[in-house]
């Protein structure tokens, strides 16, 4: 038998280790050492009911375990097979107790849909992708169905691009098969340009092989005989996977002509972007294969009616292609049973900053924000306090406390300020500066930008301007109207979506944090101790000794002293060096 | 490889291979296989899986372990990498965080030959279709 002990951060803060001690002590005192044995494992994410411990094998959830539990836990479970039915989980809504966790609700927190196959098959090898099922869809489709009931389900489930903009997957796919033309083409999206952002990674290394059958499937539907994935050539695990994967599908005969035996023939092949984030908005990302700057046009025309080289082009998102096989194989009432009403299925997001539980997690539309960063993203590190979550990349905004049980879909977090986007998350504590947080993404976006459209172009370089004025301690309370006004300009006649959203960040740190703007322009102070500029610093006249070292190497004279008596920083003097601060061997100068 | 032509070409490949799977778990051992998975994505290769799954390989061959090593792609518990699951025949899944080289011998001798779990195990938090 084991005892499996919460060791996540959550569950240690209410003495986790305690009862890791107690149990082994009661162990020892019943002569229970041979039979049991007591584990430290990680977060088991279901930090609200802490402290955990599982009994294993009979998958026994004890929950809000105190030290003082761990004798009856021995006496009555271990020695006598007795569960504690006072600790047992309680279901909330059928108030029973809930013996096996395999039966608790929380497991459904997480539902793998779309990374159904990673971290389970090789993805180097097609067979274990066949052997769950793989490429069953699409035999499905090719075999069964014609192109117009395949789209119709494809429409029925309710699946939304994945990309970031959530337009309906099926009415996409049947405006592009209304389009006559002697070629058509299905294009994957596989630029991921999001800092911070690996779900697509994740997807093309764990299960390539979803996406070369979704693409088939698509190009059935739409009537295109050729399929592209433009995946960025920062990518080299995802490339190789992904081409060790083209090359065993065509082997079997399962990308090439006359696939399963019809008249249908489809082969694709990979196109390597060179690192620009704007190759991830549709048009720039054809104009690029095309072998032109990627620098996007005018829609309309849209790619469904012209795209890639003129000719009628899908282009879809990784992830929206790794959902697809699923709603032949389960069906679209299987599908749209998940998530809210205007979201359907799951979504992977890239959960990163300052979490316990960094990593890829897939959840179900419609759960809470709460749930992702506390239950299981296993809260923020080192027991700081949260401060924002930002999601949807350098587009979206940041999401404050009072956001927290906003439930997550496209609808919900648009009228929140931000935006689903493809689903990276950052998580940011009390140490991060909002000001410095929407520099950041400016100045990411001033680089990225292609320069074709003024707004853009000149537009984000002025408000990253009046960013680093403000966080160099020299803004005013007009260049807080001016960046509002100019964001709202660049956000209403920039050409592409990159910098239609570009001001997102700014507009919401503007609106939710708009004290800390203050704070920098007017008391030109930074609390989060971010802006080097703004930084204070003064001598704690207690613990000074008067060794005068911080005074003979300040390069402005601003520290005053007499020998052996405590000193003093002029303010107005002081140009923020932090020269003081690091020759300081007594620890006396405090930073604010 | 043989070309897959039809729907029933699909249907006897998958059938084969859930028996060959099956004969690999079953047949030349009395016991079955264990299954070991190590996650080989970028995050994990960056911490190091490589030289995890190498050690874990050779120490397989050499004290002749039955047990069968794949890479797989990301488990999602990235903050922990490099993850290796274990799956005893009979037994649930169980996922072992921050492995080096010294963790995945303690793995091999500790847990699979002696049922006896480490510390650091990470609790399953999905569900998979």
């Amino acid at each position: 038998m084991q005892l499996l002990v919460c060791g996540g951060t959550g569950c240690r803060a209410s003495a986790s280790a305690t009862i890791v001690e107690k149990l082994n002590e009661s162990l020892k005192a019943h002569q229970l050492t041979e039979e049991a044995q007591v584990v430290i494992t990680g977060c088991f994410g279901f930090c609200e009911k802490g402290p955990i411990v599982k009994v294993i094998p009979d998958n026994t959830f004890y929950t809000q375990v105190k030290p003082e539990d761990a004798e009856e836990i021995v006496a009555e479970h271990i020695l006598k097979g007795r569960k504690v039915s006072r600790l047992l989980y309680e279901d909330p809504e059928k108030k029973e107790h809930v013996e096996d966790s395999k039966h608790m609700g929380f497991y459904q927190k997480q539902m793998r849909i779309a990374l159904r196959n990673c971290g389970v098959i090789d993805p180097e090898n097609i067979d274990e992708y066949i052997a769950r099922d793989g490429y069953s869809a699409l035999a499905q489709v090719v075999t069964d169905l014609t192109p117009e009931q395949a789209i119709d389900l494809v429409k029925q489930s309710g699946l939304r691009g994945r990309g970031g903009a959530g337009f309906p997957t099926g009415l996409k796919w049947e405006i592009t098969s209304r389009f006559t033309s002697d070629q058509k083409y299905v294009v994957c999206n596989a630029d991921e340009g999001d800092p911070g952002a690996f779900m697509d990674r994740s997807i093309l290394e764990g299960d390539p092989n979803s996406i070369i059958e979704a693409m088939t499937i698509c190009g059935y539907c739409i009537g295109a005989t050729k399929g592209l994935v433009y995946i960025r050539a920062e990518y080299p695990l995802a490339i190789k996977r992904l081409q060790i994967a083209i090359n065993q599908a065509r082997e079997y005969g399962l990308l090439g002509e006359n696939i399963f035996g019809s008249k249908f023939s489809f082969d694709m092949e990979l196109r390597y972007g060179a690192g620009a984030f704007v190759c991830g908005e549709e048009t720039a990302l054809i104009a690029s294969m095309e072998g032109k700057r990627g620098e996007p046009r005018v829609k309309p025309p849209f790619p469904a009616e012209s795209g890639y080289m003129n000719k009628p082009t899908n282009v879809n998102n990784v992830e929206t292609f790794a959902n697809v096989p699923v709603i032949f194989l389960k069906g679209p009432e299987w599908y749209s049973a998940i998530g809210t009403e205007k979201s359907k299925g799951t979504k992977v997001f890239a959960l990163a900053g300052k979490i316990n539980n960094v990593g890829l997690i897939e959840v179900p539309m419609g759960i809470t924000l709460r749930e992702i960063i506390y239950e299981i993203g296993g809260g923020i590190k080192n027991g700081k306090k949260f401060k924002a979550v930002q999601t949807g990349g350098p587009s979206g905004g940041c999401l404050t406390e009072a956001h927290l049980d906003t439930p997550i879909d496209f609808d919900s977090l648009l009228a929140a300020g931000s935006m689903m986007g493809s689903g990276g998350m950052i998580v940011m504590d009390e140490d991060d500066c909002m000001v410095s947080i929407a520099k950041f993404y400016l100045e990411f976006i001033v680089e990225e930008s292609c320069g074709k459209c003024t707004p853009c172009r000149i537009g984000n370089k002025r408000m990253l301007e009046i960013l680093e004025k403000i966080t160099l301690g020299k803004g005013n309370m007009e260049d807080l109207d001016h960046l509002r006004n100019l964001a709202y300009v660049i956000k209403d006649t920039s050409l592409c979506g990159l910098g239609q959203s570009s001001p997102n960040p700014v507009l919401s740190t503007l609106e939710n944090f708009y004290d800390e703007y203050v704070a920098h322009v007017k008391d030109k102070r930074c609390f989060a101790k971010k802006c080097k500029a703004l930084a204070r610093y003064t001598i704690n006249p207690d613990v000074c000794t008067g060794c005068t070292i911080c005074a003979r190497n300040c390069p402005v004279e601003a520290i005053t002293g007499e020998k052996r008596e405590p000193h003093f920083i002029n303010q107005e003097i002081c140009i923020h060096c932090g020269v003081c601060y690091q020759k300081c061997k007594f620890n006396a100068i405090n930073v604010e | 490889m043989t070309k897959i032509k039809s729907l029933d070409d699909l249907r006897q490949k998958k059938q084969q291979l859930e028996q060959s799977m099956d004969i690999r778990e079953k047949s030349d051992h009395p016991e079955n296989l264990v299954q070991i998975k190590v996650a080989m994505a970028t995050c994990g290769i960056a911490s190091g899986a490589r030289t995890v799954m190498n050690a874990l390989v050779e120490k397989i061959k050499k004290e002749n372990i039955p047990a069968v090593v794949t890479q797989t792609g990301c488990m999602g518990y990235c903050y922990a990498e490099p993850t290796v699951e274990v799956t005893k025949p009979g037994f649930d899944p169980v996922v072992f965080s921050y492995v080096d080289v010294k963790k995945a011998e303690e793995i091999i001798d500790k847990y699979i030959l002696n049922n006896e779990l480490l510390d650091g195990i990470l609790p399953p938090n999905y569900q998979t279709i």
